[in-house]
């Protein structure tokens, strides 16, 4: 079943809400403005705003935004002319009253994130976005820690509770090919009508463009991705090749490839602070099953406490941290700097 | 010596874990278990341990010959909003383990007694109750501009209440960790880890600091309010030095790291989250218990 009569897939820009933590949250309105015009312009149906670790984000934890995301995502809807305005909120960290606050800016499209067993703290959240008109796409981030029954009888607890559609999230940027294929089946098996099925992938691995393909392939009809990549961790799957290879595939996207080229490049490329890379740390986090945010934090914590980033990341997934828990590195950095010193 | 008689309402975890604990107090004596599931194992436990347990609610608790003079409260937000006036003009002092925040809250090493007077006082959040201390421990030093708490929680340890209240509870702990923590603003953040086996409860409580703050000083007396919280709750700790930092603006920040090793009464040690709820509530109970008495006499 493709999306709509006029696309197979429909794409989801997140450079400026992923993209935030390898901004370290310092967008502009200006920058916000000129990517958002641009994406508009080449077809891209949906673009997220929000903070990296979505609304309410804005912490000693996570990253002070330069610029309150709230000015940001009304700057967004200003700018949008066909493109629908999305915003990320995680339960335990934004409230019911920041999604208010988003729809009253102009953000039409909620994102309700949890951990991929912790479903049921989404509930509320997607009850009341649905009341205020929203539309609502549940994330299960770290979507390759469990097995594919685990997500699917997650799946339906969001869409029962009013999802309309349901991500398999691959945050660690862990997932290798038929990973994808398993997981984004069975959500699809288990919600038939009742909700439809997304695929968010990290390009920790260098996989993110074929794990999308393969989402595609076993169901999926929404694709995240970003811009020349602009995301955390290794960056997410990058849009313009994205589109590319969908076209390629015969897969409507509704994307206009040539301007998305352009637009990674004259547009996006200038607003980031560097290229997302697969480098030492990126690819750890792929091949550990660590969150992609923790990159940047991972990389202070190691110059402050002077220990091995690569360690930092490794203890991360040893003790089975989930996403938003940017606070046990500096705990780790520290625990790890005493013991060289101790040794 | 003599007791005061208590009711717990609401048989699940954290009801019955505050059983165990009310069972070895001087001077409150829990006689009713309230719930509504006559198949709730925690009922049945209460039935066992000598409390009169009943699943027919509230209305056969305030129906009882001879009412309790103290209740705690451990159902969820939304049922204690309903209840709470019903104690009230029963005459009946609440202690509410819930977010509802119907009363004053209470963190026993910040308030203990401020509040010993009013008919209804709240328990804020498991949150409140870790990472409060420590926000007040650095806001008795020197000014605190802002605080923000993470507390993580095992999946395991977290119940429907916690599930279906979860904004209650990021609303309640900000506000309290304001009120009480003495910071300007707050902020709380809570986290669900599905980790097996469960892990313990750890909370990161950051706090600005003035540019010229004396660490020395903070970092003392945060060592002093873990001790204090340790004389109920044993099983608290830091799991590292607390670690100053300069922020880019200049101003300072500490982070403290605390775990919660639970006392194991009724849930598992890895449960410390629930753990220091009901020890705080049962503080709170003893020290409305004594007063109770105090005016008898």
């Amino acid at each position: 079943m493709p999306y709509s009569a006029d696309l197979d897939i429909r794409i989801t820009d997140t450079s400026l809400r992923d993209g935030s933590h390898a901004k370290r949250h310092q967008f502009s309105e200006a920058d916000v403005r000129a990517v958002v015009a641009a994406l508009d312009a080449a077809g891209m149906p949906v673009i997220e705003v929000t903070h990296g670790d979505g609304l309410g984000g804005s912490s000693f934890n996570y990253g002070f935004s330069r610029t309150d995301e709230r000015v940001l995502m009304k700057a967004a809807a200003e700018t949008a002319r066909q493109a629908k305005i999305a915003a990320l909120m995680l339960p335990g960290l934004g409230t019911k009253d920041d999604i208010k606050a988003a729809a009253d800016l102009g953000v039409g499209v909620i994102r309700i994130a949890t951990h991929c067993t912790e479903a049921d703290i989404s509930i509320q959240h997607f009850g009341m976005s649905r009341e205020l008109g929203l539309e609502t796409v549940g994330f299960l981030m770290m979507a390759h820690s469990q097995q594919p029954d685990v997500l699917a009888a997650q799946a339906r607890i969001m869409a029962d509770a009013g999802c309309q559609c349901v991500y398999v999230v691959d945050s660690a940027g862990a997932m290798i090919l038929e990973d994808v294929t398993v997981r984004v089946e069975a959500v699809v098996a288990e919600l038939g009508g009742d909700a439809t099925v997304g695929f968010h992938g990290h390009e920790n691995l260098g996989l993110s463009v074929a794990n999308s393909v393969m989402a595609v392939r076993a169901g999926a009809v929404q694709v995240d991705g970003s811009t020349r990549a602009f995301g955390a961790g290794a960056g997410n799957t990058p849009l313009e090749v994205f589109a590319a290879v969908a076209e390629r595939q015969g897969i409507r996207t509704g994307l206009d490839v040539l301007r998305m080229i352009d637009v990674a490049e004259d547009v996006v490329r200038p607003v980031m602070d560097g290229e997302c890379v697969k480098d030492r740390l990126a690819i750890i986090m792929g091949y550990a099953g660590v969150y992609s945010s923790y990159l940047k934090h991972a990389y202070r914590a190691a110059e402050r406490y002077g220990v091995s980033g690569a360690e930092i990341l490794l203890e991360c997934g040893r003790q089975g941290l989930v996403g938003g828990q940017e606070d046990q590195i500096i705990q780790i950095a520290a625990t790890l700097a005493k013991h060289g010193a101790a040794a | 010596m003599q007791k005061i008689t208590a009711a717990i309402v609401g048989p699940g975890n954290i009801g019955t874990d505050l059983m165990y604990k009310l069972l070895r107090s001087d001077v409150v004596e829990p006689r009713y278990m309230v719930g509504v599931d006559p198949d709730s194992a925690g009922l049945r436990l209460a039935g066992e341990l000598g409390l009169e347990a009943s699943p027919e609610g509230v209305d056969w608790l305030l129906d009882r010959p001879e009412l309790p003079a103290l209740v705690f409260e451990a159902t969820s937000a939304y049922v204690h909003v309903r209840n709470a006036p019903r104690y009230r003009a029963a005459g009946i002092h609440a202690v509410d383990l819930t977010p509802a925040a119907r009363g004053p809250y209470v963190v026993p090493p910040v308030n203990l007694t401020e509040h010993i007077n009013e008919m209804n006082v709240n328990m804020v959040t498991c949150g409140g109750q870790a990472t409060i201390p420590m926000v007040y421990a650095v806001s008795r030093v020197v000014p605190v501009d802002y605080a923000e708490i993470v507390a993580t929680v095992s999946s395991a340890s977290a119940g429907p209440g916690t599930r279906n209240n979860i904004d209650e509870f990021t609303r309640t702990t900000s506000k309290a960790v304001e009120v009480l923590g003495g910071a300007q603003r707050g902020k709380a953040i809570i986290i669900l880890n599905p980790a097996e086996p469960p892990l313990m409860m750890r909370d990161t409580i950051f706090c600005s600091l003035p540019a010229d703050a004396d660490h020395d000083k903070i970092a003392t007396s945060i060592h002093d309010m873990v001790a204090e919280v340790q004389t109920y709750v044993p099983g608290y700790h830091l799991r590292s030095e607390p670690q100053f930092d300069t922020m880019p603006d200049g101003t300072g920040r500490v982070a403290t790291f605390v775990e919660v090793r639970g006392a194991g009464d009724f849930l598992p040690p890895y449960a410390g989250n629930l753990d220091i709820m009901t020890a705080a509530a049962a503080k709170v109970g003893d020290e409305i218990a004594r007063h109770l008495l105090s005016k008898e006499h």
